[in-house]
């Protein structure tokens, strides 16, 4: 039997809030264990929460952002659950009058297509502290200073039918987000985490399937093995005639395995109702356009100028505008360099390799896009080879040398393009090689002739102590041969 | 209107309450009282009326996002049961 995948996603993002959004305790990574939990966020009788103004901004630059209506008046309300790691016994959340409505998101897919995921709404919350299972005498040990930290929970509609169309829409949101400057978008501290909802119906059908929901997904790549998994498990229940049990299920990355957390029946019985703590908070025009005024050039924008202005294809005006450091650095490297497409190589390959290789951010890179850009430059006018260039982008990455030109000098890299000089090698060199050159005029297929021009390559370079221009060489022993 | 027992037990794990077999009859009594004032009030007519947010008229003040509180984990950290490293230590809660 053929199958419908239907999934819809619930984003938790962390807002980059420099307090709580209840409380003024900073909300700094890493600190001490409960050096950032104060009164309120240790819920101690007699405080009040009192809501921090910016995250009601970055919820308002969200909404914003993805076309959404932004809610005028907006609530909290109480959800209520046992966990040592919620002191006050709720989340303070909002349900009924969220701060951001329905809005969209355009997709780009690796097939070419652009898709519309529609976004149900999208409210302000708090998270939770962390509980430390590991054996402290038998108890768990207890850390609150997350508790409290600004979250915005994404809702989307189940508008997409794929893992990949699942991915590609988490990759965008994480684009703008972090673009935004609403998020730091680091997955592997929690920054954003996804909770995946999958449903199968049998193809065509318009009657939706029983749902499960995976929970907590910290990266693209365990989401995308998650929904793979989840939708195997599905379709071999319903192929054998089972009954989907609507769940909420946890996923194991390293394991590639889920189990079941909960069923929907025995637990969730959140008892929400409105937060007597808290008044409603009234958002007006002034407020709104003031977050319009922080809105930096989103993605798809900056994207459509990436090809216009510099001419790049949609593949690599795509990647480069996705991540906001990125696309900075890009366009850095291009005013530097004049060739904007060889820097969008240069970046794609060399540059992003030695980022990935080391597990180092954008802007953590020891080489700015000025000096990648003055590289571009003496790549562009053949003062050094491909090869040289390497070496040159290393000394830059060691920090051997802050000046591309200076390095160039010192490592003798400077790539030798005088005719005369590079005519007078290729004769040596194919003096010293007759069988090889009767062998090339013999060869009849111009494609072999073609493979066995590389043959003379290595003596030459070797010849020009790397320094000849390979492109000459190429014409010139092209030539000397007799086409 | 009338809860049942079954309510009752519930609503008490949900709570984290405690409650034994006579406490049950007695709540059962008490808890349907409640309803049944709770009954009389559905009983008026409030389809023109906006669901009330908060008894209070006013708006929600908002705060400028600025680190006001400093660390005090010693002072907290004095009346819990149980701390080590800097952690609240609790009854295990995952099997």
């Amino acid at each position: 039997m053929q199958w419908d995948i239907v999934i819809g996603l619930e984003i938790h993002v962390q807002l980059a809030t420099r307090t709580k959004i209840f409380s003024g305790s900073s909300t700094a990574y890493g600190a001490e264990p409960n050096t950032q939990a104060n009164a309120v966020d240790l819920a101690m009788p007699g405080t009040l929460p009192v809501p921090n103004e910016n995250a009601f901004r970055y919820a308002v630059m969200f909404g914003l952002a993805v076309n959404a209506e932004i809610g005028r008046r907006s609530m909290f309300e109480r959800k209520n659950y046992f966990y040592p790691d919620l002191p006050k016994g709720y989340q303070t959340t909002q349900l009924e009058q969220p701060i951001v409505g329905p809005g969209y998101v355009d997709v780009d897919l690796a097939n070419g297509e652009t898709k519309r995921i529609r976004i149900h709404h999208a409210h302000l919350e708090e998270d939770a502290g962390k509980s430390l299972h590991e054996d402290y005498h038998g108890m768990s040990g207890i850390d609150l200073n997350r508790a409290g930290t600004p979250l915005i929970e994404v809702v989307t509609e189940p508008d997409m039918n794929s893992a990949e169309e699942a991915v590609a829409f988490a990759r965008k949101l994480h684009s703008l987000v972090t673009s935004l400057g609403i998020c730091d978008g680091d997955m592997s501290q929690g920054s954003m985490r996804f909770d995946v909802n999958i449903s199968l119906k049998p193809k065509g059908s318009d009657q939706l399937g029983t749902r499960t929901e995976t929970k907590n997904l910290n990266s693209f790549r365990f989401m995308e093995q998650a929904i793979a998994h989840e939708v195997e498990r599905q379709m071999d229940i319903l192929e054998d005639g089972g009954r989907i049990v609507q769940e909420t299920r946890l996923y194991n990355g390293d394991r590639d395995e889920s189990r079941s957390m909960r069923t929907k029946e025995e637990a969730n019985d959140y008892r929400y109702f409105p937060c007597p703590d808290l008044l409603p908070v009234v958002i007006d025009d002034d407020f709104i356009e003031d977050a319009r005024s922080h809105l930096p050039e989103l993605p798809d924008a900056l994207k459509a100028r990436f090809k216009e202005q510099y001419g790049l294809n949609d593949y690599d005006a795509g990647l480069l505008s996705g991540d906001a450091k990125l696309a900075a650095f890009f366009e850095e490297a291009a005013e530097h360099g004049k060739d904007a497409k060889l820097a969008a190589n240069w970046i794609q390959g060399e540059f992003s390799a030695r980022l990935k290789a080391e597990d180092k951010s954008v802007a953590e890179s020891p080489i700015s896009g000025a000096q990648l850009g003055d590289l571009v430059v003496r790549i562009a006018d053949n003062t050094v080879s491909s090869a040289g260039a390497k070496k040159v982008f290393e000394a830059l990455w060691t920090g051997e040398n802050d000046n591309v030109d200076a390095i160039i000098d010192a490592k003798g890299l400077k790539q030798v393009s005088d005719t005369g000089a590079l005519e007078a090698m290729v004769d040596e060199v194919l003096a010293g090689m007759p069988d090889q050159v009767a062998q090339y005029q013999n060869e009849e297929d111009p494609k072999k002739r073609k493979k066995m021009l590389g043959g003379f390559m290595g003596p030459l370079m070797k010849a020009s102590k790397g320094q000849g221009n390979p492109k000459l060489f190429n014409e010139i022993l092209v030539k000397k041969l007799g086409g | 209107m009338s809860i049942s027992r079954e309510d009752i037990e519930k609503v008490a794990v949900l709570a984290r309450i405690k409650v034994d077999e006579e406490q049950v009859s007695a709540l059962e009594k008490d808890l349907g009282n409640i309803l049944d004032l709770v009954d009389q009030l559905s009983a008026a007519d409030t389809d023109s009326v906006e669901p009330m947010a908060h008894p209070l008229d006013a708006v929600q003040r908002l705060r400028p996002d600025e680190v006001t509180e400093t660390n005090q984990r010693d002072a907290f950290q004095a009346i819990a049961p149980a701390t080590e490293d800097g952690l609240y230590l609790v009854p295990k809660v995952i099997e």
